[in-house]
């Protein structure tokens, strides 16, 4: 365990050296977060306006829900994208068989090898921007509702980073579908808004099949006390068998790794 | 005789060799094709939502606009500036220049190459909310859809250009496809894809309609789908946009290209 809590600190220690001799990127990157957020909080208020609700949440109460979608695209680009988009690379090109020979976990390696501080930015914001809705929504902070909102936001790291590595580790066969993670990119930009605001059957698609309604509106609900015991159960449950599936493919896959030829 | 450096023979052997092309790419146009359904996303947003009374889209009029926002994306889709990036880093532009053709000609033909692959899928994704929503189901005039239709080739002829502005940047820094990400929000929230433009307030319309951005595809969107609108105007943006930004990327191109020393060893 040391070992690997050492080899982690030495991966990102290295990635931060790296973005560090790439500043102007960096100044970029953080001009697209600011107009990222601004034009989405735009969007989101063509939705509200004197007594308007987008599915019985208020402005304030919607907020949170972008705020959380803002935390998990932040993560997305802070550490998902750049390792598991790389997958496919190591596939391609065949340096996957260098990480496969490392006396070292490969799911740990090709999961937390870099990381792009640039994410972090955005993480911050989100994380400000829901608590700045919690505060007008009247929320109070007590400890039992933050520690129940951290483990919720870990229960939705985890679902996400599961999903995508799923779909990630399929590349192991189909080196041609590398952009499958953009399909379930534009998909999960439906946490944007709160679950309610969908018809239906896209509710029942959003909670079960491709859970984005635990990443953004569960924590939300859970802000405003409106929270159901089961539900938390289900997300937990959720989590737990969406990591297992992830851990249990790319152990299928990998046996299935025939390197590529040159 | 040859136009822009082109004559038919150059014409058919670009258009069919980058067919061939991409479709050996076909199962990642499928996933290009299937990962545009965002427009989708907002119809069901908009469609229950009570800000709908403001959009001046009643009934299956909004079904038809989100359908047509989808379409038009798919067709008027430019990575020119991610190709260029990688031949350039790669080294293959060099002998693209010493070709007596444009180059940016052989990326043209690519991009309607992947469009002619991707036009199956779309179709298919088209039909299959036909299926869904089969009140909303409608047939074009032929007048109406060879509008729609020129007015997509515009939409895609400014969003080609105002990303070759940025791709010919790739000459002097390394830093375009950052830039890209810079351009590409204001064309995500300004150009109608997740809002018709009727949805902003009316001192945002106002200030938008000066930016290229909504003739990209809130108006290809509501020339297909029947929307009233008023089509000269359109066109005219349209147009004047295309001949604002042509001879600036060919300047560009050209300073571009006198600057370049070519990549690698």
């Amino acid at each position: 365990m040391g070992r690997y809590w050492r080899t982690l600190r030495r991966f990102w220690g290295t990635a931060l050296a790296t973005q560090l001799e790439y500043q102007a990127n960096a100044l970029i990157e953080l001009l697209a977060v600011a107009l990222s957020l601004g034009g989405s909080l735009l969007l989101l208020s063509l939705f509200f306006g004197p007594g308007r609700e987008l599915g019985g949440w208020s402005w304030n109460q919607a907020l949170m829900v972008q705020g959380f979608y803002t935390v998990f695209d932040g993560m997305s680009s802070a550490w998902l994208r750049p390792n598991l988009g790389s997958i496919v690379t190591h596939v391609r090109e065949g340096t996957l068989d260098f990480v496969l020979l490392k006396p070292i976990d490969s799911q740990f390696w090709v999961s937390l090898r870099t990381f792009a501080p640039a994410g972090l930015s955005e993480v911050v914001l989100g994380l400000g921007l829901a608590g700045w809705g919690a505060h007008q929504s009247g929320v109070v902070f007590t400890p039992a509702v933050l520690v129940t909102v951290l483990v919720m936001l870990v229960v939705g790291g985890v679902i996400l980073y599961s999903l995508w590595f799923l779909i990630a580790a399929t590349s192991i066969w189909f080196v041609k579908t590398w952009n499958a993670t953009e399909v379930l990119r534009a998909l999960l930009a439906s946490g944007r808004y709160p679950i309610e605001a969908y018809p239906a059957p896209l509710r029942l698609l959003f909670t079960l099949v491709l859970p984005v309604a635990f990443l953004t509106t569960v924590p939300a609900e859970v802000l405003l006390g409106r929270a159901s015991l089961p539900l938390l159960a289900l997300g937990i449950i959720l989590a737990a068998g969406f990591f297992t599936a992830a851990r249990g493919f790319w152990m299928f896959a990998l046996r299935h790794y025939t390197s590529a030829s040159s | 005789m040859r136009i822009f450096g082109l004559n038919w023979r150059i014409i058919r052997a670009l258009l069919s060799s980058q067919y061939a092309h991409m479709l050996e790419y076909r199962a990642e146009i499928a996933l290009w094709a299937l990962s545009g359904v965002l427009p989708f996303i907002m119809l069901s947003l908009w469609s229950g939502s009570a800000a709908r009374a403001e959009l001046g889209l009643d009934g299956v009029a909004l079904d038809r606009y989100f359908l047509s926002a989808f379409l038009v994306r798919q067709f008027s889709v430019v990575w020119v500036v991610y190709a260029f990036e990688e031949d350039a880093l790669l080294g293959r532009l060099s002998p693209y220049l010493l070709q007596p053709l444009h180059p940016l000609w052989r990326y043209v033909a690519a991009h309607l190459g992947e469009q002619l692959t991707r036009l199956p899928f779309a179709a298919l994704i088209a039909a299959l909310f036909f299926l869904i929503q089969p009140q909303a189901f409608w047939v074009p005039s032929l007048g109406g859809l060879l509008l729609a239709w020129m007015a997509t080739w515009m939409a895609f002829a400014i969003a080609f250009l105002l990303q070759s502005l940025i791709a010919s940047l790739c000459f002097w820094s390394e830093k375009a496809t950052a830039l890209e990400r810079l351009l590409f929000l204001p064309f995500l929230f300004f150009s109608g894809l997740l809002a018709p433009l009727t949805a902003f307030p009316p001192a945002v319309r106002a200030w938008v309609q000066w930016t290229p951005f909504p003739y990209l595809i809130d108006f290809p969107a509501r020339v297909l789908s029947g929307d009233p609108v008023n089509l000269a105007g359109g066109f005219a943006a349209q147009l004047g946009w295309v001949l604002l930004l042509l001879p600036l990327v060919l300047l560009l191109w050209r300073a571009g290209v006198r600057r370049y020393s070519a990549m690698g060893a």
